[in-house]
């Protein structure tokens, strides 16, 4: 019997798993060998050219001044300045997620709003804003509105503190001082005291069901701890108030007019898809749900809160994580309005240097970094939302 | 079927590792492959009946582009036609060029990927652009400065006024990097406000983002005269007094093929040399036919006695290249005062070496 089906078993050229294994190994094969052709053509083309593939260049003087970001210097290397590139696009893609987010969930319920005039005009900012091109509007926000501001000798100013002209937005700003140590700690500890607390009254709103206030508790007593210690160090913070000197403003924190028209124009354009994602999501969920909250007895808001929005979310988040993505990536056009962001630093790195080669994987791999770490944490949040019953 | 994770991973180790293997064996051999020799662009240009140069459109004076004759104009464009009239041998080359427009940032990897085939865009000559770029410079045709324009009602004097400004720049020039050092050398605190194209920069400053705009004194010059009427007209803005760096302008090629830049190189040596002799676009037929000396008959490739062979230099272009050269745009006097002159540039540097400038070109011999 064993030695009729040994007979009967086909030749390993007919077997479906032979095949596929070989197939596999043959189509890796292909994409490796095609990979390296591409690589053998960048080395052979860039020597022809007198260039070299090394990083050393990193290492040498940038030579070329940086108007906004960490402290840099055209005496330091090219490594740094790409650093101030790579800060300056976080700084604005950071904000602006958070600020799209805000705008977008707001015109998202506005859109559903049952006043007329609201609903209406929400639409008209989404079908406006999402139907033109952002550079368009970076460009737009630059010259025709940001620029336009009077200049720094006619600018407003609001009792010597805040200032506001073509130069820039300059507000005071805390900066630390010899006490910030200390305080620090102190904050610190109230952190965890905060946390203590929280789940504290959790555990105990399970156990007797009575109402836990665990977020007012929490927020309480860290800022108690923050006042005592702020009180027992002593000149922990002090303000920086801005001033003009000469035709620039020094001191404070400032916005350059770069700086706000780039947030300006992603904001308010990622704001606007934002919106329509907020807006389908919440109709997408199932109009008994609301109902079955009303029969509950829940106020509307309560219904919004904790029946709606919940579920909402599970099917904003995904659509969402792309739109942050797009806007990260959209930071980019800021080289058009000089904001010296990851982009516009490495192209004028590519310029003063060389390597355009070098520099461009640099580029895509920071960026690519970025957006995976965007999407890891999105992801996280989905996890955080999504149905128990149907986690994979 | 599910096959387990090691399995897979398998799998990958193992082509790769084949793919390692089969690596080895060929090892690359790049000077090999450019041993194969490749034809010089010279031939390639004479073939192809079209030379492409890499030029601004932002600068009047050296190439704008016109808005009433929508044509690009001006001093390098007319080395652009000068060269097209040598390597085509006919003094009728305005459907013999194409005109490419480029930005300061691209202009060097578009010539290293021979969107053109030489770059007249005002372009500074430096160690680390011919060290590192892979493009080779020819002869400078404009010494140029680094200057600072400033609106005529400011109080600025030099830039020693400017501490703690804003200064508008292009982006990618060596004027972003002369800026820096020689504003930290003055111990100035400043900031730079960065575009890639004029126009923009433009704008900005026309808007008062910044108090001053540095550029090359020649390219000031040309954009003071067009200066938009909307906001003053030339006389709204003012250069200051100051020279902060060496601009040799430069003609340059693709690094790598002598027969093309030697060619490229020529041209201008012809257009200055032919000033210094007197041969001009008027005089040129004339003197072609009955060369006043031997220097002139060497220039324009014309025998200097009846039978006698003309100069051939062997530089792969025609010996009487220069003669179609003048006719086209006449020398390098006549192309100053035709673009640069009206902008209100002396000569100065720019002026022949024995009346007391720097242009000095090699003789025909």
């Amino acid at each position: 019997m064993a030695t009729a089906a040994e007979a009967a078993r086909p030749p390993f050229w007919r077997n479906v798993r032979v095949l596929r294994i070989l197939g596999q190994v043959i189509f890796l094969a292909l994409v490796a060998v095609a990979l390296r052709e591409l690589y053998l053509n960048l080395e052979f083309g860039v020597r022809r050219q007198g260039q070299d593939l090394s990083y050393e260049f990193l290492r040498s003087r940038a030579g070329f001044p940086i108007k906004e970001g960490i402290s840099y210097s055209p005496n330091q290397p090219y490594l740094r300045a790409f650093l101030v590139g790579l800060v300056n696009t976080i700084r604005v893609a950071a904000v602006g997620i958070v600020l799209a987010t805000l705008l977008g969930v707001v015109i998202g319920v506005l859109r559903l709003s049952p006043n007329w005039l609201l609903r209406k005009a929400a639409q008209i900012y989404v079908e406006v804003i999402r139907n033109t091109p952002v550079l368009i509007q970076i460009v737009f926000w630059y010259f025709a509105v940001v620029l336009t501001l009077p200049a720094i000798e006619g600018g407003f100013s609001l009792g010597g503190v805040f200032f506001l002209s073509n130069q820039g937005t300059a507000i005071p700003w805390p900066r630390a001082g010899p006490g910030a140590g200390i305080w620090g700690l102190f904050l610190l500890g109230g952190l965890v005291v905060a946390a203590v607390m929280w789940s504290w009254r959790t555990r105990a709103n399970e156990r007797t069901g009575r109402p836990h206030h665990r977020l007012s508790l929490s927020f309480a007593v860290f800022l108690a701890l923050a006042g005592l210690g702020y009180a027992v160090a002593g000149d922990a913070l002090r303000l920086d108030v801005p001033r003009v000197t000469g035709l620039i403003y020094a001191g404070g924190f400032r916005l350059s007019p770069e700086y706000t028209a780039v947030l300006l124009g992603l904001v308010i354009y990622t704001a606007a898809f934002i919106a329509e994602i907020v807006r389908g999501s919440i109709l997408a969920v199932d109009k008994g749900q609301k109902e079955a909250g009303a029969a509950l007895g829940l106020t509307p808001f309560q219904q919004l809160r904790h029946v709606v929005l919940p579920q909402a979310m599970r099917i904003a988040i995904p659509p969402i994580n792309s739109q942050y993505l797009n806007l990260t990536k959209n930071s980019s056009l800021a080289v058009a309005v000089g904001y010296p962001e990851l982009a516009s630093v490495s192209s004028t790195m590519i310029n003063q240097a060389g390597r355009a080669f070098q520099i461009t994987v640099m580029v895509m791999a920071t960026y690519l970094t970025m957006s995976l770490l965007i999407s890891f944490v999105m992801n996280l949040a989905n996890r955080a939302v999504a149905y128990r019953g149907v986690r994979r | 079927m599910r096959r387990s994770l090691a399995s897979k991973a398998g799998i990958v180790v193992a082509v790769l590792a084949l793919v390692a293997v089969a690596c080895q064996r060929e090892a690359p051999g790049p000077e090999g492959e450019e041993a194969q020799g490749e034809v010089s662009l010279l031939q390639t240009v004479t073939d192809r009946g079209v030379l492409r140069c890499g030029v601004n459109e932002t600068v009047p004076g050296f190439g704008f582009l016109n808005p009433d004759t929508n044509e690009i104009e001006g001093f390098d464009i007319d080395f652009c036609k000068a060269i097209a009239a040598a390597v085509f041998n006919t003094p009728e080359v305005d459907d013999k060029i194409q005109l490419v427009s480029v930005s300061a940032e691209e202009r060097f990897s578009a010539l290293r990927a021979g969107n053109y085939d030489v770059l007249v865009r005002n372009t500074t000559w430096t160690s680390s652009r011919d060290g590192t770029e892979g493009i080779a410079f020819t002869h400078v045709n404009f010494y140029d400065g680094q200057g600072m324009m400033v609106r005529t009602n400011s109080k600025f004097k030099s830039i020693k006024d400017m501490n703690n400004t804003a200064i508008c720049v292009t982006t990618g020039t060596t004027t972003e990097l002369n800026l820096a050092d020689r504003f930290a050398e003055l111990d100035l605190t400043f900031e730079a406000v960065t575009f890639e194209e004029n126009p923009q920069l433009q704008e900005a400053f026309i808007g008062n983002r910044c108090q001053g705009w540095t550029s090359d004194l020649s390219q000031l010059a040309g954009i003071k005269s067009e200066w938009p009427e909307s906001d003053g007209g030339p006389d709204a803005v003012r250069l200051l007094p100051d020279v902060m760096s060496k601009e040799p302008l430069t003609p340059a090629v693709l690094d790598g093929d002598s027969d093309w830049q030697d060619a490229v190189e020529w041209v201008v040596h012809g257009l200055i040399n032919a000033e210094e002799l007197g041969v001009d676009s008027g005089n040129v037929e004339q003197m072609a036919a009955s060369p006043p000396n031997a220097d002139v008959a060497n220039l324009l490739g014309a025998p200097l006695e009846a039978g006698a062979a003309p100069l051939d230099s062997g530089l792969g272009l025609q010996p009487d290249f220069m003669v179609n050269v003048l006719t086209a745009v006449g020398n390098y006097g006549e192309i100053y005062d035709r673009h640069v002159a009206p902008l209100g540039l002396e000569r100065g540097l720019n002026a022949l070496w024995g009346d007391g400038g720097l242009q000095y070109a090699p003789p025909f011999r």
